[in-house]
């Protein structure tokens, strides 16, 4: 038998490569799947075949040995059995995973009077963050949305508020009857602890108007290149799920050539102040070193330079729109 | 020889007797050192559940054979509070992550097979066996 030349050899010669050819043996063994009570029984069973005058004292140890080491074997059984089982869950979530991302799957709008970039990185597998875009003709809208909580249930009520905007979209551009329709419908069917923040902004293509509310929202960032100042677009309205029937008032700001604007998720401003830096005024030195960029560019430099800084360690997922005349 | 050999379980010395009889039945019957030192094991988790949750109850040790085969078989029985969720406690790490011993899943494992009969407030049944 194999163990019992190996243990003979190391035996007769207690070398460095007589160890190193056991742990290789035993490798095989493992591989098998054999139990630990089982290897020393094939220890002592080797035992006995080499030294037929073997002290019972010896055999009895090994005795003892086996009885204990059944336990080892079981934790050890049990272990492998929670590691397929882990295994079956990991493959379950990339499926899950995959349509999540074929459902909420963003198409960037490519039109001549408006130009649109996009950055949304999520922190796990699944994103917590959404930007839907939607438009016609004469609008084009996005909503920017951030789940408060991680994760599965949070990738399953995003899945909801997409079916909520894509119903709406044929009906009304209105923010503030979209946020209170989305609101009664996250209200009434997702868990108490499960809120919704939304940033949600419709161009006029026509008239140049950009008109916006937000439900609990990170404020967006309006370039007004005339005056070369940011303005934040904010506004007051709850978070989306807390309360039924609340109402979501509207803005509206006329943007000129070279104007932009730039919305956010909490992931991209979650990063340690620096210093007296709020990580807003670094934004927006950010977005105003390469206004001259694209849109699309611009939301990827945005996200290149924050992921350098040291206090920004993502915790976050991080979403960037940026809006540009 | 299908003799069946019954010990209560009151003290914590009974699972000691209990084993005792598992351990002579089996080397009897004819498993190896291995085999037998698993069998004792899964009467010892039993008869301990039983000592621990049910206060009171028996561990029966047979001999069975079918088709020329032979092999071993335990009922440990009791009057407890019954389990409440069985598809629960046949879960990996359900009852180990407290430190509790094999748990049931690790009695199955070191069987051939494992039934078990269970009402609330009435006790319950856990019959193993395993083959030679």
């Amino acid at each position: 038998m194999q163990y019992q030349k190996i243990v003979s050899d190391f035996l007769s010669n207690q070398t460095e490569r007589n160890l190193y050819i056991g742990q290789n043996f035993i490798r095989q063994l493992i591989q098998k799947k054999v139990a630990p009570e089982e290897v020393i029984n094939i220890h002592k069973y080797a035992m006995e075949q080499l030294y037929p005058d073997l002290p019972e004292y010896i055999s009895h140890s090994y005795d003892f040995l086996i009885e204990i080491m059944v336990h080892f074997g079981l934790t050890l059984k049990e272990h492998q059995s929670l590691l397929e089982q882990q295994e079956e869950l990991r493959m379950e979530m990339n499926v899950a995973t995959k349509i999540q991302n074929m459902i909420l799957r963003t198409k960037i709008p490519q039109l001549k009077d408006i130009d649109i970039g996009m950055v949304s990185i999520p922190i796990r597998k699944m994103n917590g963050d959404y930007v839907h875009f939607l438009g016609d003709k004469s609008h084009v809208s996005v909503a920017v949305t951030d789940v408060v909580g991680k994760g599965v249930p949070a990738a399953l009520c995003m899945s909801m508020v997409k079916y909520g905007l894509d119903t709406l979209e044929c009906s009304t551009n209105a923010p503030s009857h979209i946020l209170e329709v989305l609101n009664r419908i996250i209200e009434k069917s997702v868990d108490d602890s499960m809120f919704v923040s939304m940033f949600y902004g419709t161009y006029n293509v026509e008239n140049g108007k950009f008109t916006y509310g937000s439900a609990g929202h990170e404020p967006a960032l309006y370039y007004n290149s005339g005056k070369e100042t940011f303005f934040d677009l904010e506004s007051k309205g709850l978070l989306l799920g807390v309360m039924p029937e609340v109402k979501y008032p509207q803005y509206e700001i006329q943007l000129q050539d070279n104007d932009f604007i730039v919305m956010i998720t909490d992931g991209a401003t979650d990063f340690r102040k620096q210093g007296e830096l709020d990580p807003r005024d670094v934004i927006k030195n950010i977005a105003l070193s390469c206004r001259h960029l694209p849109a699309q560019e611009m939301c990827e430099k945005m996200y290149a330079y924050l992921k350098k800084l040291p206090d920004f360690d993502l915790e976050d997922d991080f979403t960037v729109v940026i809006f540009k005349k | 020889m299908n003799t069946k050999s019954t010990v209560e379980i009151i003290t914590e010395w009974d699972i000691v007797a209990a084993r005792q009889l598992g351990r002579n039945e089996a080397k009897e019957i004819g498993f190896g050192a291995v085999d037998q030192a698993r069998i004792t094991t899964a009467i010892s988790e039993l008869a301990r559940n039983i000592y621990l949750y049910a206060r009171a109850g028996e561990v029966a040790i047979e001999r069975i054979s079918e088709g020329g085969r032979v092999g071993i078989r335990i009922t440990a029985a009791d009057k407890g509070p019954g389990i409440n969720n069985i598809k629960k406690v046949m879960e990996d790490g359900y009852s180990t992550s407290g430190g509790l011993g094999a748990g049931l899943p690790g009695v199955k494992r070191l069987m051939d097979t494992m039934d078990i009969q269970s009402s609330i407030e009435k006790g319950t049944i856990i019959i193993i066996e395993k083959w030679v």
